[in-house]
This record gives C-alpha cells, structure tokens and sequence, in this order.
C-alpha cells in the first residue's frame, strides 16, 4: 500500500499520460479509421488500393516496430522536431486506424443490401448512400467490436513507456530510483489498468447483448 | 470485394467514369507525393548512401540478425505452444459444471486479458527480482506471451465450444458418453475446425507481440536491429537496418495470415451438415 500511497503524484500523472496518449489517439485513430474504409469500398479503384495496402503493412507489423520507425527513425530524416509524446501518438494512432478501418468495413457488409440498392433507387451517389444510408446502420454491428479495438489501443500505449513517454507502464524506474518495491509497483499498474478496462469491457458487453438480438451479425474483431 | 461492396455505388456512366478517374488520379498524385517526399528525405539525410548499407554484406551481421530472428522465432514457437495450452485448460475451466472452477478461471482470464502485455513483461523481468526471483528475459517474453495470448486463446476457444449446435452435445449424451468424451470426441473437434482460421490470426498477434521483448531487451530481432543502427562504426545505419527488419516481420505475418486464410478456404469448402441451420447469417 506504501508504494502506491507514498507515490502517488507519479502514479497521478503517469495514469494521466496514459489517458491522454488514449483519447487523443482513440479520436484519431477513429477519424483516419473510416476514412480508409470509405475509400476501401469506393468506386475508385486506386484508392481501394492506397488503403488496402495501408491495412494489409500495418496489420503485419508490430507496434513495437512502428514505434522505432517514429521514435528512432523519425527524428534522423530531419523533417520536424517533435516531441515523443506527439510521436507516440501518430505511432498508436496509425497502427489502430488499420484496424478501425478492418471493423468498420466489416460493419459496412453487415447492412443488408437492399438498404444500399434503395438508396441508390432514389438517386443518391455513393458519399450519400455511405454517409446518410449505410453507415448510421453500420454503427450498431460496428461499436462493439471498435470498443475491443479501442481498449487494445489502451493497453498499447505501455508500449510508448519504452520510448521515454511518460505513462503507466514506465513507472517502474522511478520507483526503483526511490528505492521501493517495482514489482509492488507493477501490480499496481496493472490494477489500474484493470479498473480503466473493466467500464469499456462492461459497455461492450452490454451493447453486444442489446444489439445483437435484432442486428444481422457481431463482427469478429482481432484482439490487437 | 465485388458482391458485398459494389452495391453502394451504380455502375458509372460516362460522367461518374470521368469524376472517379479523375479522383484517382488525385488519389495516385496524393500517395505519390507522400511517398516521394519520405524518399526525398531520405536521401537527403543520406539513408542511401552505400556507406549505411555495408553492413549487409557483413558475414557477421548477418549472423547477429539471424539470430535475432531465431530468437523471435523461438519465443514465438515456446509462447504459442504454452499459450495453446494455457487456452485449452481455461476454456474448459471456463466450460466447467463446477461453480468455483468456473469464477476462478474467469477470473484469471479477465485478469490476463486486461494487464496490458508490456506491464506483464515488465512485471516478470523488473518486478520479480525485488522479491528474489531473478527472471531471463526469454522466460520473461514467453510467461507474458502466455498468460496475454493464452487467455484471449481460451476465450476462442470457448465460444467455438459453445457455437457447435446444441444438438450435438445431447446426441452424444443420449449415446450414453460421459463429460469429457462429449468435449474430447464432439465438441472440441468441431469447435477447432470453425476457430482455427481465429485461432491462426491470434498466432499472428502472437508473433507481433514477441517484437514487446525488445522493450526488456530480450535480443530478438528488433534488439539487433536497435544495436546494429546505433553503432557508429557502420555509421549509424539504423532505417536501413529498420526497413530489413520490417521487410521480415511483414514477410513472417503475410505468410502466418496466408495460412490462416487457407484454412479458412478450406473449412468453408466442408459443407455444414444440412439438418444445421446457420444461426451466423
């Protein structure tokens, strides 16, 4: 109990990092997200290829590699100074859009195609039917599985303690620099990472159970 | 892509066919344009001058790469073999007619799914020794990769068990089989085949997560990649060095992924026995 009490500033503004790194590229990540899915499903075939191809790299490599591009690499082509936290935040960001993207396109085929066939029967063109038919429908197949998505991106940010951001995961130095227990410490972590997840894990729970009796089908989600 | 996809659009006129070709080639110039001004800057802060690249001719380096790929490879083969393993147990756990079984093993795979893998890393190699258990990085990448993967393996493979139609189950108990022969001999062979195309791709995230070791130092590709950039000898050719490494993990993921889409081809080529109705569509 000492450790987490006697720290409890470092353990305050590291959880406040981890939040921030989150929700800054949860929203990100989102936005990009269904942007690359629009242009996965649309009518112009180099866009369908630009994104698939952004999907099919970033899927198959390790966040961890991601991050040693930006960290490491970034910074030698000399284009920008910035700092690791903004750095940490377009690794996570771009990593979790290539999943986003995943989800939402598998929502988009959820929605029965007549929705789509009507749409197009009164006259609107792809951006209308996407926007105004196909992806408000989307939303109830789609925000379960993004819940998963967005919950591994929680977790991911640990991954930033290893590039000097100040989160959660990297407060083990500090408190072996004090000289108290780190595995005390890193079970506190973990606790508090348990208390973040266990409201999102709930939530999804809940609208799975509520969407799924009426909407087509749960989309399959991977876990990272 | 065509069936599901095709319907959000009408097949272009001579005007749509003009508005799209011209938004592709906007899309190309756009695309191009990024990845013309990344190469332009790398070869403006000289990432393709052939000093940076001598190392690959380097017997040396590659053996030290090499390794390093074995090295991930052989966290990755220890992590997934333990992680199936650890999967199995807890979904039958999960499955189990006995109350406290059943909390317990929920518990510990709530638990492990939501400590974020680097904290587990992090917790076996830094935090262990304050109570004097010295841990190697191996042991601690493979425990993590365990306990993370095995418990989301366990979730896979309790909702295979629990998808196989429930008539399967009392058919096999009106033949008079016990617990266990229903799961070993009904259930578990038909949930694997319907989760093996997941179970593969959690076998991918395996495999991406093992890169974690890096941040413990467990010398594994991305490690060697990190010593091989920094040393000022070859002068520092840590892109260079980086594109290799992804050019590998891209390669090992793509080819996990075409397997499991394989495997998915080819379950789907077995056709469901036909008294089944499909509750998935």
């Amino acid at each position: 109990m000492n450790v987490l009490l006697d720290n409890l500033g470092e353990f305050g503004s590291r959880f406040l990092g981890t939040v921030e790194l989150f929700v800054l590229s949860a929203v990100a990540s989102l936005v990009l997200g269904t942007v690359l899915a629009a242009m996965r499903v649309s009518p112009v075939p180099a866009m369908r290829v630009a994104a698939t191809g952004y999907v099919t790299l970033l899927r198959n490599t390790p966040l961890t590699l991601v991050f040693f591009f930006f960290a490491f690499g970034f910074p030698l082509l000399e284009i920008a100074d910035l700092s690791f936290f903004t750095l940490a935040v377009v690794s996570l960001s771009l990593y979790t859009a290539a999943f986003v993207c995943e989800t939402v396109r598998a929502g988009i085929t959820t929605v029965p195609p007549g929705q789509a066939e009507a749409a197009r029967a009164l006259g609107l063109g792809f951006g209308q039917s996407l926007t105004l038919i196909v992806l408000p429908q989307a939303i109830r197949a789609v925000v379960p599985p993004l819940t998963s998505v967005q919950i591994a991106l929680l977790k991911n940010t640990t991954v930033a303690a290893g590039f000097s951001v100040v989160e959660a995961g990297g407060i083990y130095q500090v408190l072996s620099e004090r000289g108290y227990s780190t595995l005390v410490g890193l079970l506190w972590v973990a606790l508090g990472f348990v208390v973040l997840i266990t409201p999102l894990t709930l939530l999804q729970r809940s609208l799975e159970r509520r969407w799924s009796a009426s909407s087509g089908g749960a989309v399959k989600a991977g876990a990272r | 892509m065509s069936a599901p996809t095709a319907v959000l659009y009408d097949v272009p006129g001579p005007k749509a066919r003009a508005r799209n070709g011209a938004l592709g080639v906007v899309a190309v110039i756009v695309v191009a344009a990024l990845l013309a001004f990344v190469v332009v800057r790398l070869i403006a802060t000289g990432q393709f001058e052939g000093r940076v690249w001598e190392w690959i001719l380097y017997e040396n380096i590659q053996l030290a790469l090499l390794e390093g790929l074995l090295n991930t490879l052989r966290a990755f083969a220890v992590g997934a073999v333990l992680a199936l393993a650890f999967g199995a147990v807890f979904a039958l756990g999960r499955l189990s007619d006995h109350a406290w079984v059943r909390g317990l093993s929920t518990a510990v795979v709530e638990f492990f799914r939501a400590v974020p893998l680097v904290v587990l890393m992090f917790i076996f190699y830094f935090g262990m020794p304050s109570v004097g258990v010295t841990v190697s990085t191996f042991t601690a990448v493979v425990v993590a990769l365990t306990l993370y993967n095995g418990s989301v393996l366990a979730e896979i493979f309790r909702s295979g068990v629990q998808a196989v139609p429930r008539g399967q189950s009392e058919a096999a108990y009106a033949l008079g089989m016990r617990k266990s022969a229903v799961m070993r001999f009904v259930l578990l062979p038909q949930a694997v085949r319907s989760m093996l195309p997941t179970i593969v791709s959690q076998l991918v995230v395996l495999l991406k997560d093992s890169a974690l070791g890096f941040l413990i130092l467990y010398p594994e590709l991305l490690y060697q990649a990190r010593v091989l950039g920094s040393s000022g000898q070859l002068g520092r050719p840590l892109l260079p060095v980086a594109f290799v490494v992804a050019l590998a993990y891209i390669t090992l993921c793509l080819l996990l992924t075409a397997l499991a889409g394989y495997l998915e081809r080819r379950t789907r080529r077995v056709a469901p026995a036909p008294a089944v109705v499909d509750e998935g569509a």
